[in-house]
């Protein structure tokens, strides 16, 4: 009869946690940030149809870094999760906090139970009424679960991006100029040590928002909204002409 | 560990259906749960029933309106009940039949649409949402063998062919592609008849308006069940548009003018008919 080595539950945790950031670590940045007219998601990604962002339900957003099959699985379970709820109760009844709970619930089961953790960080966006009422959380790959004010950075050398936009956001700022920020502080996804990148383009962004009157704005009640390439370049064009 | 076939999830993840998912979850909050039991009798008149629909092309895109009254035998159940829905940006479905069961298959058809849109990414394409709803009414065949059964009409902007289509059903859930215009519910053949005389190729989106506006106002005027222009207490039929710019309703202002142009124009000539 085989015995197995005693590892230390401590050990064992921490392998994981270990093993879960490095996979993260090598995905480029996610940002998702509030401001005046709502929640800009922006991510760096050189897929037009492999999607980090996506929309949950009327007012929630997901973002994801990480393993691709792993966090698109999550998203499609909160899809179902959202609809299921929205149809059984009433669309209000839907919450990004419901949803973050359950997220985490899943994630650090899977943590603690399965033979690897989920190589992924999300976030769940609930644009309010007005930015104080806007929910940003953030989800770990253990399970963690953290309410957010502002703006977050995932993957990548988030520290480095995280700092470069401290400077850049502010609340009262429109779709624009967040994007803008996001999109300037995406360059020091390298990291602090080395030189900021090169500007990103339309073609290796993703942009998305959520409005905060899309009733009022578009007619309709989701707030989720692609921003196209075409949409992207002319934001960015009004920085340059700016500077 | 692998699971016993890990390819058979493959196949699973074909249909990416909400009605799948919550028939396999819940199946209890279905319409088609509803277990009316074995009984001789029908419960045609137990329940509240909507009336008329009516669809026709017009130049660019597709129009469906209803009318506002629901009946319960000789009793008006509603007058202000709305039968014309928007399914997603660019589809309408309109309901006759009984009422209850033809809102929550609205309800399940309008989630099945933004589920698929959010799950693969992408719309799915008009031919595929009539056929889902068709899967919807088969469905509900024990029901409408009860007396309980509902007929949608379906219409929706083809954003491959740029055409605005429609197609009508039966209660065992076939699907038919109907041409110009088409109308459902117990005024349907009062509508259908003012629709011959007043349809023409290339209508406009406004004299589209005041056709169906028209076709309903014919359907009340010979068929109890459906209710006409209110002008005392202000109610006008629900119309909705739907073209390349997407679905759209039309406003209270426009019907209650559409109506009163109407009912000035019968009430000048004077005549019976």
């Amino acid at each position: 009869m085989t015995q197995q080595f005693y590892v230390s539950p401590e050990q064992l945790m921490k392998d994981r946690a270990d093993f879960a950031r490095k996979g993260i670590a090598r995905g480029r940045s996610v940002v998702v940030l509030s401001c005046r007219e709502g929640i800009a998601l922006v991510a760096e990604n050189p897929s037009p149809s492999l999607h980090k962002l996506g929309e949950i339900y009327d007012r929630i957003a997901f973002a994801a870094v990480g393993k691709y099959n792993e966090f698109e699985s999550l998203r499609q379970a909160g899809v179902r999760y959202a609809d299921v709820r929205g149809y059984s109760y009433d669309r209000e009844d839907v919450t990004a906090r419901g949803l973050a709970s359950v997220y985490a619930q899943s994630l650090g089961a899977v943590f603690t139970a399965e033979s690897k953790p989920f190589e992924v960080e999300l976030a769940v966006a609930e644009v309010g009424a007005s930015i104080a009422q806007d929910h940003i959380y953030r989800l770990t790959f253990d399970g963690s679960i953290a309410d957010e004010t502002g703006f977050i950075v995932m993957g990548g050398q988030a520290d480095a991006v995280v700092n470069a936009l401290k400077g850049r956001w502010s609340a009262e700022q429109d779709f624009g100029d967040a994007i803008r920020a996001a999109v300037d502080s995406l360059r020091y996804d390298g990291g602090t040590t080395s030189e900021p990148k090169a500007h990103l383009g339309s073609k290796t962004l993703e942009v998305a928002v959520l409005d905060r009157d899309p009733l009022s704005a578009r007619g309709n009640v989701r707030a989720f909204r692609r921003v196209g390439a075409r949409e992207v370049d002319i934001m960015l064009d009004a920085d340059r002409a700016s500077l | 560990m692998l699971p016993e076939d890990a390819a058979a999830a493959i196949g699973r993840a074909a249909s990416t259906s909400f009605s799948d998912y919550i028939a396999a979850q819940n199946p209890a909050a279905l319409p088609s749960a509803r277990n009316a039991g074995n009984h001789a009798v029908s419960g045609a008149d137990l329940a509240p029933h909507a009336t008329t629909i009516v669809s026709l092309t017009y130049a660019g895109g597709v129009l469906m309106a209803g009318d506002r009254r629901a009946t319960m035998g000789n009793i008006i159940a509603s007058r202000h009940i709305e039968k014309v829905f928007p399914a997603d940006m660019f589809s309408v479905l309109g309901i006759a039949g009984s009422a209850g069961i033809a809102l929550d298959i609205t309800r399940l058809f309008q989630v099945e649409l933004e589920h698929y849109e959010k799950i693969e990414g992408t719309r799915m394409s008009l031919d595929g949402k009539a056929n889902r709803l068709a899967a919807m009414i088969r469905a509900n065949l024990p029901l409408a063998l009860q007396g309980l059964a509902v007929v949608p009409l379906f219409a929706g902007f083809d954003t491959t062919s740029r055409i605005g289509r429609l197609f009508s059903y039966d209660v065992t859930g076939g699907r038919y592609e109907e041409q110009e215009h088409h109308s459902v519910g117990s005024g349907s053949v009062f509508a259908r008849g003012a629709l011959k005389k007043l349809w023409k190729p290339n209508l406009g989106e406004d004299d589209a308006v005041k056709v169906a506006v028209e076709a309903l106002y014919d359907a009340a005027d010979d068929d109890s069940a459906t209710g006409g222009p209110d002008v005392v207490r202000q109610l006008w039929p629900v119309v909705y548009t739907v073209n390349g710019a997407g679905a759209r309703r039309i406003p209270e202002r426009s019907l209650a003018d559409a109506a009163g142009e109407i009912i000035a124009s019968r009430s000048v000539s004077g005549r019976e008919a």
